[in-house]
């Protein structure tokens, strides 16, 4: 049992963190950021080819943190390898001892800086979770026997500020059923949608923990720029305006405060929070503070 | 149909480049609706590769190019005219080139670029709907095909791109077909199907089984 899960099944409310690997082989700023969130968060999610910009491998990133001590989530996505690769790869964790594994289906490529790749999807989000349930299983997609069964701890995403939301709730309904065991969301910026949205899941009857995601906004442009660009974000006009009411040398401070209190104001309501710091992990430890997490 | 479009003449002169006698053909189905080789447009062809100081021998619409027989047919017809050319630029599609090339045996030259299966919204503009995938799921799906209009080709639901209004964040011309999908089944009662697990699709009936054949037997 992977500490995540134990943390998660006693019922503590639960954070954890995300790094993301380097486009090169310099990989200690991003150890450095994995540090700074050592003793704070119960695990680290580790970014699969982010954006579908081309970088270092979220295996092998999630096998040196094993190694320095630290939990890893495997984040895995289905835009670059076919089945035989996946259950491969899930296979390979689980020798690393990697148990805690996010399924998503992944950006296109087009988003990304090889837009002339093959974009892969072979399986989804949802497969790919059923995947993992069979290999746990002793068996693979095929089938046949394993010699030597893994066994994962899956989960995936979702997006409270979709609109329309029902299809979120339908397809998360279909991903529980395929395993997935918790669920981290896209970043979230209204506490009263969150608590509508996990209202709205328990009607569907669906009863797996959930955190919530926190993005630490870093500017008014930031913000424009996901309200433009980011399907299923969205920042309220007054958090634009607090963020861009303080000057550049005091925006992290504000930064902090404002995600303290998205979390103070949610933490009723989920079962944890996911940072996703983009950078900004050093102000992860004030900001648990500042929360009271 | 196959949807597609002429390559650019450039490129059209680089294929021909050593010869000097042509023939030119097209087709009267596909290629004549994609404005890329019906009468129209071979006769533009032959002008602007004599411009270029090609001899053109001949040029032919053919009714339908991708029929064996009907190649084989034109082809006895208009052999002592093949007889006197070095090749022959084919405007359609690809498998248009190659039934001519490998039914007449002659050097043949692609004057087209295949797109995709699709069908004509207006002349002029034509949109992708069917992938040909060997197992279809319409039926399931209200009549809107995931694995061609959804960029990503998934097979349970939405991913989380889909925008406010409806669009995907491949293209945001392009609806989301899942949100399509999802308005049609709502609309006819049947979102059920939406919720259960779809297995990952059998891909050995799609493009991953190139090249593929299909022999039709008498039921």
């Amino acid at each position: 049992m992977s500490n995540f899960s134990e943390a998660l099944a006693a019922g503590r409310f639960v954070v954890t963190g995300e790094i993301g690997p380097p486009k090169g082989t310099n990989v200690e700023p991003m150890f450095e950021e994995a540090e700074h969130l050592r003793g704070k968060v119960t695990a680290i999610n580790v970014t699969d080819i982010q954006s579908s910009v081309m970088r270092l491998s979220s295996l092998a990133v999630c096998i040196r943190l094993k190694q320095m001590g630290l939990e890893p989530i495997l984040q895995m996505v289905c835009r670059d390898r076919n089945r035989l690769a996946l259950q491969s790869d899930l296979l390979g964790a689980a020798m690393w001892g990697i148990e805690n594994v996010l399924c998503l289906t992944g950006d296109h490529v087009k988003l990304g800086d090889h837009k002339d790749a093959k974009g892969v999807f072979d399986l989804d989000s949802v497969t790919l979770l059923k995947a993992a349930a069979t290999l746990a299983s002793g068996k693979d997609m095929a089938g046949n026997d394993l010699d030597g069964t893994p066994s994962f701890f899956t989960g995936a995403v979702v997006s409270p500020a979709s609109e329309p939301l029902e299809p979120q709730i339908i397809k998360m309904k279909a991903k529980v059923e395929a395993g997935a065991k918790f669920f981290q969301t896209q970043a979230v910026y209204d506490p009263r949608q969150m608590e509508d949205f996990m209202n709205k899941i328990e009607a569907a009857g669906i009863n797996v923990p959930v955190l919530a995601g926190i993005v630490l906004l870093k500017s008014a442009g930031m913000a424009k720029f996901m309200n433009a660009n980011v399907a299923g974000v969205s920042v309220p006009d007054d958090l634009i305006a607090e963020i861009d009411s303080v000057d550049k040398k005091q925006r992290k401070s504000k930064s902090v405060e404002i995600a303290a209190r998205l979390i103070r104001q949610m933490k009723d309501c989920c079962n944890g929070v996911h940072i996703m710091p983009l950078g900004w992990d050093s102000l992860v430890p004030r900001l648990l503070e500042e929360a009271g997490v | 149909m196959i949807i597609q479009k002429q390559k650019d003449f450039e490129k059209i002169l680089e294929n021909l480049k050593g010869d000097k006698t042509v023939f030119i053909f097209g087709c009267a189905d596909c290629a004549t609706t994609c404005k890329v080789g019906g009468e129209e447009e071979l006769a533009q062809m032959k002008v602007k590769l004599e411009q270029q100081g090609f001899e053109v021998v001949g040029t032919y619409v053919l009714d339908t190019a991708c029929l064996t027989g009907e190649v084989r047919k034109r082809g006895k017809e208009l052999q002592e005219q093949l007889e006197h050319c070095d090749s022959a630029l084919v405007l359609a599609c690809g498998t248009a080139v190659q039934t001519i090339g490998d039914v007449l045996g002659i050097v043949v030259h692609p004057g087209a670029d295949s797109l995709f299966a699709g069908n004509v919204v207006r002349l002029g503009k034509y949109e992708e709907k069917c992938s040909a995938c060997g197992d279809c799921i319409l039926e399931e799906t209200g009549g809107i095909c995931p694995v061609t209009r959804c960029a990503k080709g998934l097979m349970n639901g939405p991913c989380g791109g889909y925008s406010k209004d409806g669009k995907c964040e491949v293209d945001p011309e392009q609806d989301c077909a899942w949100l399509l999908i999802y308005d049609r089944l709502k609309e006819r009662g049947k979102l059920d199907w939406l919720e259960s697990i779809k297995d990952a699709k059998d891909q050995s009936t799609g493009s991953a089984a190139t090249p593929r054949r299909y022999v039709w037997e008498r039921k």
